[in-house]
């Protein structure tokens, strides 16, 4: 009777574990876990209802929590693949980690829609988030004072704005938020905001200013032109194999069948 | 059969004991993780400069940990809504306790308790889509989003703690006193006024406590229409409080500002035991008085 019952598990474990390699779906248990970026939120929501469907009995999960914590959980391996919205710094991959490119995302300047206002240089965008203009009229809107909306320190969308127009450090502003919706419903509700967020976030409640003669648009940040930019990374640990599911994900992502979705969901696909 | 009954009371009793023990072991448990996790950033950043800066730059690559205007807009925050709710709340309390015909008493009550009910994130919310726009406009700043949007919402907040345990301390004063006071010929607004409030007083200045307690505390509501730049507190500037200040950064952070944030929580827990030790304090004098 034990005997069997012994059998009868290493039977059980032995069907599971072909089952495992063999990659067909049906153990149930298998899970891709990812973690980070707030603002990779829609691309990869829709890479990973596209990737459930295509590999049923898969559980795909999404933590939104922040770039540097989303690479913070990684490395410590609580999560299968890490999702920034930053390039790793030097000791970022010093420590183990490897950045794999799965598109990018252009960073939209918004102001509220009845802004005269339609376009602004690097420099001025610049010299507005340090304090240096303060007023509207100095870059030929009307006479009101700017109000700074920015992200709180850690944010990808933070760092990412404050590195291409190199402000780190010096920028004054008036409101810090938690997210990019806050941005822009802060935004929409004041006629002298001016604010960034994600453009694959933006909507018809705020106008996205172009740049140095630029609109934001998909092709102008494939070929570089509009320069408010960042990359969507997806971060893995160099020594440490991906398990299998996570593996298929990572290489669903980086496929020509992923790339129009990562463009409907806003973003620029890097392959 | 006594001795099964007696095994069954002390059964019940140890039950009791344990649910009792759990308690006051959550209690312990926070307090000790908290001055664990708080007191070591406390050390590195230096008890003065961290209480005493005025500067908060918590990702710089020289970064300061200064939480001065967080200490000073809870407290200059939490003492605008008590100078905002607190007439407010108390008269209201007077009124629904003493004049109020029973249907509208009933009402009020309804009303008050329901306002008790509103989640933290809805004040929040009505305060950034209808507040912080209203400011903006009424008062011809450049932005709403400030420390009187956050003075009046708390106000509003607190509202629902100073009236029910005003409306129940004037409730035990006894009979007899408005009886006498009626009968040598003062009038009702004149009894209610110089009668049952001074017999009220420790309780409402519970609920007072109670109401500041509350404020300080409060962090959801606060986060939404105050702006959370780290500025020293002025009431037309955006400000960040000690709860936001934790609430906002901590998702993202790591090192020594996460450390910082325990040490902001620790500061905060501190004003809060100060707030309730106040609270057991006028409590007690009711209870003797």
């Amino acid at each position: 009777m034990k005997m069997s019952n012994k059998v009868l598990t290493l039977a059980v474990t032995a069907m599971m574990s072909v089952s495992l390699l063999a990659g067909c779906g049906d153990s149930g248990s298998q899970t891709v876990s990812t973690d980070g970026s707030t603002s990779m939120e829609k691309v990869i929501g829709t890479l990973g209802e596209a990737f459930q469907q295509n590999n049923e009995g898969v559980t795909f999960t999404y933590n939104p929590t922040g770039s540097s914590s989303g690479i913070k959980a990684a490395q410590e391996g609580r999560c299968d693949i890490g999702l920034s919205s930053r390039a790793l710094k030097d000791e970022e991959k010093e420590a183990g980690l490897k950045e794999t490119i799965l598109g990018y995302d252009g960073i939209a300047i918004i102001v509220h829609p009845e802004n005269p206002v339609t376009d602004l240089s690097l420099e001025q965008i610049a010299d507005i988030y340090t304090g240096e203009i303060t007023n509207w009229n100095q870059v030929g809107g009307q006479d009101a004072e700017i109000v700074l909306i920015g992200r709180e320190a850690g944010s990808g969308t933070r760092d990412g704005f404050e590195s291409i127009t190199d402000t780190k450090e010096a920028c004054k502003y008036r409101q810090e938020l938690t997210s990019t919706g806050d941005v822009i419903t802060t935004v929409s509700g004041n006629p002298d905001a001016i604010g960034y967020a994600s453009l694959a976030a933006v909507k018809d409640t705020v106008k996205a200013l172009s740049v140095s003669g630029v609109a934001p648009s998909e092709a102008a940040i494939k070929d570089g032109s509009y320069v408010v930019q960042r990359p969507f990374v997806m971060v893995t640990k160099e020594d440490t194999k991906l398990s299998d599911a996570a593996q298929r994900f990572f290489d669903f992502a980086l496929s020509a069948e992923a790339a129009p979705l990562i463009s409907d969901a806003g973003a620029v696909a890097a392959n | 059969m006594k001795h099964k009954k007696q095994l069954l009371e002390t059964v019940i009793h140890g039950v009791f004991l344990i649910l009792g023990l759990i308690t006051v072991g959550c209690v312990l448990l926070i307090t000790i993780y908290l001055v664990v996790a708080g007191l070591p950033a406390i050390g590195k950043i230096g008890l003065f400069d961290f209480l005493l800066g005025d500067t908060w730059a918590s990702t710089e690559t020289v970064p300061s940990f200064g939480i001065l205007p967080f200490i000073l807009t809870s407290v200059t925050g939490t003492a605008g809504a008590i100078l905002l709710g607190v007439p407010v709340g108390f008269l209201t309390a007077v009124y629904l306790a003493k004049l109020a015909p029973p249907a509208i008493r009933q009402a009020g009550a309804f009303a008050v308790s329901l306002l008790a009910g509103i989640p933290s994130v809805v004040y929040g919310l009505v305060g950034m889509m209808v507040l912080v726009p209203a400011i903006r406009t009424l008062f011809h700043v450049p932005d709403g989003a400030s420390l009187l949007a956050a003075i009046i919402v708390l106000a509003i907040m607190i509202l629902p703690s100073i009236i029910s345990v005003s409306i129940t301390a004037l409730e035990a004063v006894p009979k007899e006193y408005e009886d006498a006071s009626l009968a040598l010929g003062a009038t009702p607004v004149e009894t209610y006024f110089r009668v049952s409030v001074p017999a009220a007083k420790s309780g409402i200045a519970a609920a007072v406590v109670l109401g500041v307690g509350r404020a300080i505390g409060e962090a959801m509501a606060v986060m939404m229409v105050s702006g959370n730049a780290p500025n020293l507190p002025s009431l037309f500037q955006s400000v960040r409080f000690l709860t936001t200040a934790v609430a906002s950064e901590l998702s993202y952070s790591s090192g020594l500002q996460q450390q910082a944030l325990f040490s902001i929580a620790l500061v905060l827990f501190l004003f809060i035991m100060l707030i309730n030790a106040t609270l057991n304090f006028f409590l007690k004098g009711s209870q003797e008085g």
